[in-house]
């Protein structure tokens, strides 16, 4: 707890008095307040911290700029975007493309936005993910400078996807990085974001993003995360939704792996008509630990929520699916469904699952699902008496096992590179024709 | 259909509220070293007992009450202001030694309950065990049961004639220090059942038990142990009714069930305690730990549950499967209406290789009632090829009930199959509209509908138990529809 409390009274001692000050002080003594939290925690009953607990890690203000372009050259998802770079984060103007922005959009850094607009940007900040929300969101909030701001005006659509860059490189001493992305879209606004964090092999550092956003009324955002980290990364993210009536969020997680990777997502649908749809995949080796919460709050009646979430497990890797629904009381007419599905390659891999319905409404329709198996034997047989050898059939069947989440993701260059990364690190190399 | 229709129909009175008068002797509230050991010298126990009561009362004192995780909001409870030790016939400190000598007026009580001792046992064929509060106040066809070798009598009795037997099982599938009900009751139980069926005997008849709690401000700890050797079978019926009370009343009750290679124990219980009032007034606080260890190969163990009453409801029947091939089932329906709170479900815990087990839960509230599922599944790395299927359904009746899913599964083996599924729903318009048009009243209807939800475990019960339990389950939700 030292450490933090030394780079925290580093941070916040040149900041300006004001708002923001003295709310990262509040921020970091509840983080202090709280600790780590331990298995007794319900919330963290499957994931331990205390081994992240035990780690040392340094906040930075500047970043390698030779080293970040080359990570970020060699895993370039080569799309077509606005593109805001984080390096360890910090902000990375020269490998950011935010020009030509169109009229009534604004997408800036955090740590300019501050700058700019304080007012504006602090009343976005903390509305969904206040330092109660959780140890990790006030830690985060005590470290609030960095990350990413996005405004849509009324009627907007983004015309090319917008795409936040996470990258993570090595330095002599493992570095900790707290970025907070604030988002407001408009009522009939549309906008695509793509969340990629990079790690460098062997960085070992710790990620701990939180994203709060607010849809206005019929405002669509489609969501696509992508995380994969080596096997000594840390990463904890947040996601807090607030949806308004007939908006539309639809996320895809595909969390590929770290040495301990915890994912909360939450969305709040307090306008009728309001939708939300999440699907994920977790993908664990070696002795990577996976962890998704994810929780629906159907607080208005006429909402509709979907939850689809599969997780493919090897080796000793651990994973864990927690999803939850609430139906508040006179939230009629809900449509809730969830889905759980796990494929565990190894014997010494593990699933804990957990798919719990809250509901205190009677006119609903809410179900869940969750299994658990291995590969289907007789589908096996099916194409080992085609003459395929057995290797590449239990690849071509987890393969399938996995597309089911993996074909929903709405931008080819994505799909193609989950699709190689969960083929290339199966146990049996599977060679993928790609077009 | 309108929710205040509907609120009507859910009222209904407790059929079972009475008090026989009846003088107990009762000891003073309070709970030290000083009453276990009173407990222990009345029912002239052996030494070692006490001494295990004393550890479980040494380490309950450490723990802490398990209100905060439970899906459950009550008072806390005055460990203090409750008497642990209430035994009838205070005229005669002797247990009476057949049923002429028992109180007319508790046979009475039971004669109200609709368990005519003679008659059932005689029509029936069922040995009856009913423990009126704390002491086993008759027990019919020993002489039966005594001849194929099967032992069926009260704990204490057991631990009088049998101590080593007792001795061998007690605690070991339900610790004391297993959790802060289970480590209260093992140091303040004062009677329940014992069962033990040697090697190779299939029970000649099904054994029942009657619970009822009757003196007021008494908690009620029974203890229950049934022990079924290699190749035996035993089916044990429980049922429990109680008098209206204004204030709430404790039961935490441990049911340990043994079953070695091949044996097979079928336990079934009918739970009707009072609920509380209109208003959530009184009714009783059922917290129970019941478990059962498949230690042998093949053994299987079935739990079946009704439970239409209690104020508050805390119990999950488990199964530890240890045996090769062993196999858990769980059946329930669980019924509540007004402000009743039950958070119930089961633990299934395969460490056997092939070990399977089956979870079907039925639950159904109405009124302000809130209703949880909460279950685990947890399949460890050495239970091969082990098989679970869960299926919890949740059926509400009226907008102010709330019903609520909390499976648990951690699974560690990659031949494992697990599956769990679960739907919350009301009674669809058009099945009732479906009913009605062919002259079904609407009460008659949802009736219908209802007993055909919770049909997949109704006929798991034994006979004459299902005919009770769906009477049961209409005289709960008695107007409950609409």
């Amino acid at each position: 707890m030292n450490q933090y409390s030394e780079a925290f009274t580093a941070f916040n001692k040149d900041a300006e008095s004001g708002w923001l000050k003295s709310q990262r002080i509040a921020a970091f003594a509840r983080f202090e307040h709280l600790g780590f939290p331990t298995p007794n925690v319900e919330r963290w009953k499957y994931t331990d911290t205390k081994a992240l607990a035990r780690r040392n890690f340094t906040l930075k203000r500047d970043y390698d700029l030779k080293a970040a372009r080359e990570l970020l050259n060699s895993r370039d998802l080569q799309l077509d975007a606005y593109r805001l770079v984080l390096v360890n984060g910090v902000y990375a103007p020269e490998l950011s493309d935010l020009d030509a922005m169109q009229d009534a959009v604004v997408i800036e850094p955090l740590s300019e936005a501050l700058d700019k607009e304080l007012e504006l940007t602090c009343g976005m900040m903390g509305r969904l993910a206040g330092i109660d929300v959780d140890v990790f969101t006030a830690m985060n909030f005590a470290f609030a400078g960095e990350g990413a701001v996005i405004r849509l005006g009324n009627n907007q659509q983004l015309k090319k996807p917008l795409l936040l860059v996470y990258l993570s490189t090595a330095s002599e001493t493992p570095v900790m990085s707290h970025p907070r992305v604030l988002l407001a879209a408009g009522s009939n606004s549309e906008m695509q974001l793509v969340e990629y964090f990079v790690g460098a092999e062997d960085a070992g550092n710790f990620t701990n993003r939180v994203l709060e956003g607010v849809l206005e009324r019929n405002a669509q955002l489609r969501h696509t995360l992508l995380q994969s980290g080596s096997d000594n990364e840390w990463w904890v993210g947040r996601v807090q939704i607030e949806q308004k009536r007939d908006s539309r969020y639809t996320c895809h997680h595909m969390n590929l792996g770290g040495k301990l990777v915890r994912d909360d997502l939450v969305a709040d649908l307090n306008g009728e008509g309001a939708e939300s749809s999440f699907s994920g995949l977790l993908f664990g080796r070696n002795r990577q630990h996976l962890d998704i919460h994810s929780l629906v709050n159907h607080n208005a009646p006429l909402t509709n929520s979907f939850e689809n979430y599969k997780a493919i497990l090897n080796d000793r890797a651990r994973g864990v699916f927690n999803g939850k629904v609430i139906v508040k009381r006179d939230s009629q007419k809900i449509n809730a469904q969830q889905s759980n599905a796990n494929l565990l390659l190894s014997d010494q891999a593990e699933i804990d699952t957990k798919p719990e319905l809250e509901i205190y409404a009677d006119d609903v329709k809410c179900s869940h699902g969750a299994t658990t198996g291995q590969l289907d034997e007789t589908a096996l047989f099916y194409l080992r008496a085609r003459g395929i050898n057995e290797t590449l059939a239990r690849g071509l069947l987890t393969l399938a096992f996995a597309n089911e989440v993996i074909d929903q993701l709405p931008i080819p260059e994505i799909y193609r590179l989950v699709e190689t990364t969960v083929a290339g690190q199966l146990p049996q190399q599977v060679e993928l024709e790609l077009d | 259909m309108a929710s205040e229709e509907m609120e009507q129909l859910v009222r209904k009175e407790y059929k079972q509220g009475f008090v026989t008068d009846i003088e107990s002797d009762t000891l003073p509230p309070g709970l030290d070293e000083g009453v276990i050991r009173h407990i222990s010298a009345m029912k002239k126990e052996p030494e070692w007992l006490l001494e295990w009561r004393l550890e479980a009362f040494r380490h309950w004192q450490t723990m802490q009450d398990p209100q905060a995780w439970a899906h459950l909001s009550y008072p806390k409870i005055d460990y203090q202001a409750i008497s642990y030790y209430s035994a009838p016939g205070a005229k005669n400190k002797d247990a009476p030694k057949s049923l002429d000598e028992v109180d007319p007026k508790l046979l009475e009580t039971f004669e109200k309950l609709g368990i005519p001792l003679h008659e059932r046992a005689a029509l029936a064929g069922v040995a009856v065990d009913a423990v009126f509060d704390s002491v086993s106040v008759g027990t019919t066809f020993k002489a039966k049961l005594a001849e194929a070798g099967v032992i069926f009598c009260s704990i204490s009795e057991a631990l009088q004639e049998h101590p080593e037997l007792v001795r061998q099982y007690l605690g070991t599938v339900v610790p004391p220090t297993d959790n802060y009900y289970a480590a209260l009751n093992s140091a303040v139980f004062t009677d329940g059942s014992f069962v033990f069926v040697p090697k190779d005997v299939t029970c000649p008849m099904e054994l029942s038990t009657y619970f009822r709690i009757n003196a007021a401000n008494t908690g009620q700890f029974e203890r229950t142990l049934i022990i079924c050797e290699e190749r035996a079978q035993v089916s044990y019926l429980e049922g429990c009714t109680a008098p209206m009370r204004d204030e709430n009343q404790l039961h935490a009750a441990v049911v340990e069930l043994v079953a070695l290679d091949d044996a097979y124990i079928k336990y079934s219980t009918v739970q009707n305690w009072y609920p509380g009032d209109e208003e959530g007034k009184g009714g009783i606080y059922n917290f129970v730990t019941k478990r059962g260890d498949c230690r042998g190969d093949r053994a299987k163990i079935s739990w079946t549950q009704v439970e239409t009453g209690s104020a508050i409801t805390w119990k999950y029947p488990s199964c530890v499967l240890r045996g090769k091939d062993s196999v858990g089932e769980f059946y329930s329906v669980a019924v509540t209406n007004n402000f009743q709170q039950a958070d119930t479900g089961t633990k299934m815990i395969h460490l056997g290789e092939g070990s399977r087990s089956t979870i079907i839960s039925k639950g159904i509230s109405a009124g302000r009632s809130n209703q949880s599922y909460r279950g685990l599944v947890k399949i460890l790395p050495g239970a091969k090829n082990a098989r679970n299927f869960t299926q919890c359904d949740s059926l509400l009746l009226g907008d102010k009930c709330g019903a609520h899913t909390f499976p648990y599964q951690e699974i560690g083996n990659a031949s494992a199959q697990v599956e769990h599924e679960a739907t919350t729903s009301k009674i669809g318009e058009d099945q009732l509209f479906y009913c009605m048009q062919r002259g079904i009243s609407e009460e008659d209807a949802v009736n219908m509908i209802v007993n055909g939800f919770c049909k997949d475990v109704f006929k798991e019960l034994p006979m004459e138990f299902a005919v009770e339990a769906e009477a049961l389950l209409n005289v709960t939700l008695e107007g409950a529809v609409g």
